[in-house]
């Protein structure tokens, strides 16, 4: 599997991961420096959360920040929200310990964006108010088909959340030397606390400002450390690519792909089927999907893709040098058994280059980016189940923005609680699955209506909610019955035999599934749709039409 | 037939504008790029994860010093989405904005689409 490991536990072994563990919390970096350039980093976005919140004054500005912000800042905060940890520590540790693997995973993180450039954000942003279900229900039945796009939503949120949290504690361990259960709890319960208040004071404007800080920060800090590692190779990539199979126990085989998904004919076959997840679901991620109508205009939304796709194929370049460069500067031994295993690999690699300072801006970066992340799926939670579930479908769109924001508000405290009681329970679990699942879910929940909804005028909402209830349920069906839960030695019931589907990831079953009963249940419908509602959604997709302006202040 | 009431104040008859050419046109044109665009990167990438799961050994053919075919193939999804980002925004640019400014101003016009309330 890919994504990172968080548990200590399950990595190599528990005497040689204590004793790592204390080699590192005394010998490599300082956890107060680290510990300071985070606290850094809280007061200045804090200060913007705060300056945020003097302007959120309606629900357009706490669920979409006012529709008031640029493409190139929207950009960036999208690359802020998609880049989480499992980006940062998880693809370059892949590099650096399993070699091509890891970049043939980053790949498709990057591709996906095409599919929300050509066929999804414009669209999106000109059909919508604040969430997903805006555009879904558009032309369909509007209470059944909110439902089911608030429980795909929740669903994605929640299943991309836990690891997000719970790795908070993992990556604690390892950076400032923390590594008791009731340690990590607390540091899960801060990082919980502090998303709280971000989204609670600043909504979606203070959200938007910490995702473009920590962006920011993180793309800057991994392109000095790309210059500084390629300088060390003369600029000499080949030479790179050399040192690092020669440094590396598997030799010339980390150049090519195998060693991490190679080892049968299924593991083969699961990598397909996440590469499928991964470059279909994207576009369907409900934090994503929320993103774009925070911009004044559907032109403005095509500018937010462009300007996230450079500074995302960018990033993903950046992995590919840091990955081979810590397998050729680092020892494969070292990373392997330092606390958090091959996610260690980034913050050693920093801490070769340059020393105590580096690593702890690279450690105050990860953190950032668990925080940004959280914040932006609590926000999307929120806004998910007040203005749908709350709004629309209780209070039947009858609603005052002063109200519709107070539900906002008390979600987010709730969801931040839940996210906090989750993380701590997942702690030490092995959940790092979730967010390939997530994306499989968004891809076959998610995805299928929305094309279906922008694209095919005889769609109807026995489709809409045949595909979101079929995809959600036969990929949790399918990941309840794989290897994930049985039968392996990182399962939940290593000696269970209930493993009937062979892969870790659903995407291969349940998108191509999602998509079919999309269409069955349309052309199996007794009832049509209205045409003139459909004609209507058509015009406003692609004209812009009636779509919802930014908030004047 | 009744017209759509749109609940911004006008009426119009969606279903006549969606019957017009030009709105056709511009339909037409978003849909021969974006369609055959999306088959593409697809199958390119969905090509390079299958070579690469089910090929390894193709992949680590060398071709300039340590760099191997995988390398470059995983490099061209890269150029691939940077390229076709640019050819997007320069159609978009040059082809779509206009079509559907045009329709865009004479629907708002008549009165589409107009703020339903003052902002207080």
């Amino acid at each position: 599997m890919s994504t990172w490991t968080i548990s200590t536990r399950s990595a190599a072994g528990e005497l040689p991961v204590a004793s790592a563990e204390a080699t590192l919390s005394t010998d490599v970096g300082s956890p107060w420096v680290n510990l300071g350039i985070f606290a850094l980093f809280v007061v200045v976005t804090l200060y913007f959360v705060i300056r945020a919140s003097r302007t959120t004054k309606t629900s357009a500005d706490f669920y979409a920040g006012g529709r008031g912000f640029s493409g190139t800042q929207n950009g960036t905060a999208i690359a802020g929200d998609y880049l989480s940890a499992a980006s940062f520590l998880g693809v370059i540790g892949a590099v650096a310990v399993y070699g091509y693997d890891g970049f043939l995973y980053a790949v498709g993180f990057l591709v996906a964006w095409l599919l929300a450039l050509l066929l999804v954000a414009e669209l999106m942003r000109n059909t919508g108010k604040f969430t997903m279900a805006d555009v879904l229900s558009f032309r369909l039945r509007q209470r059944p088909v909110r439902i089911a796009a608030a429980i795909t939503t929740l669903a994605v949120c929640v299943f991309y959340l836990l690891p997000q949290m719970a790795g908070a504690g993992g990556l604690v361990a390892l950076l400032i030397g923390v590594d008791s259960w009731a340690g990590q709890a607390l540091v899960i319960a801060v990082v919980g606390a502090l998303m709280i208040v971000y989204v609670f004071i600043g909504g979606m404007k203070g959200t938007t400002f910490v995702q473009i800080i920590k962006a920011t920060l993180l793309i800057l800090g991994s392109a000095v450390m790309t210059i500084w590692v390629l300088a060390l190779f003369g600029f000499n990539f080949s030479g790179l690519l050399g040192d690092a199979a020669t440094n590396h126990p598997d030799g010339e085989a980390i150049l090519g792909p195998g060693l991490q998904y190679g080892a049968d004919a299924f593991t083969r076959l699961d990598f397909v089927s996440l590469g499928f997840a991964l470059v279909l679901g994207t576009a369907a991620l409900p934090h994503v999907l929320i993103r774009f109508y925070t911009v004044p205009t559907a032109k403005d939304a095509r500018k937010s893709v462009v300007v996230a796709i450079a500074l995302i194929g960018a990033f993903y370049l950046f992995t590919l040098v840091l990955g081979y460069g810590a397998a050729a500067l680092l020892d494969h031994e070292t990373i392997l058994a330092a606390p958090g295993g091959q996610n260690a690999a980034a913050p050693l690699l920093a801490y070769e280059l340059g020393g105590t300072l580096l690593l702890g801006v690279i450690s105050a970066v990860a953190f950032a980016t668990i925080l940004a992340v959280v914040a932006g799926l609590t926000i999307t939670a929120s806004a998910s189940f007040a203005h749908d579930v709350y709004g629309q479908v209780i209070k039947k769109g009858q609603l005052d923005e002063k109200g519709e924001m107070r539900a906002g508000k008390i979600t987010v405290v709730v969801v931040g609680i839940l996210a906090i009681l989750g993380g701590i329970g997942a702690q030490g679990q092995n959940v790092a699955f979730l967010v390939a699942l997530a994306f499989a879910i968004a891809a076959s929940a998610n995805l299928p209506t929305i094309l279906y909804s922008l694209f095919w005028k005889r769609f109807t909402t026995r489709g809409a909610l045949w595909s979101m209830y079929g995809g959600l349920i036969s990929a949790l069906v399918l990941i309840a019955f794989s290897p994930v839960v049985w039968g392996r030695p990182t399962s939940f019931f290593p000696e269970g035999s209930l493993d009937l589907y062979p892969l870790t990831n659903p995407g291969l079953v349940s998108i191509p599934l999602a998509f079919f009963l999309g269409w069955l249940g349309s052309v199996t419908s007794k009832v049509a749709e209205d045409p003139a509602k459909q004609a209507e959604m058509e015009i406003r997709s692609l004209t812009g039409v009636g779509a919802e302006k930014a908030v004047d202040h | 037939m009744t017209s759509a009431h749109d609940h911004r104040g006008a009426d119009v008859n969606y279903q006549e504008v969606q019957a017009r050419a030009d709105f056709r046109e511009l339909r037409r044109t978003h849909r021969s790029f974006a369609f055959p665009m999306t088959v593409f990167f697809l199958l390119w990438y969905l090509t390079y994860v299958v070579l690469g799961s089910f090929f390894p050994q193709l992949f680590t053919i060398k071709v300039i010093g340590n760099v191997n075919l995988g390398v470059l193939y995983g490099l061209s999804n890269f150029v691939v989405v940077f390229g076709i980002t640019a050819i997007y925004v320069w159609y978009t640019n040059a082809r779509m904005d206009p079509k559907s400014k045009a329709i865009r101003e004479e629907l708002e016009a008549a009165g589409v689409g107009l703020p339903e309330e003052v902002k207080a």
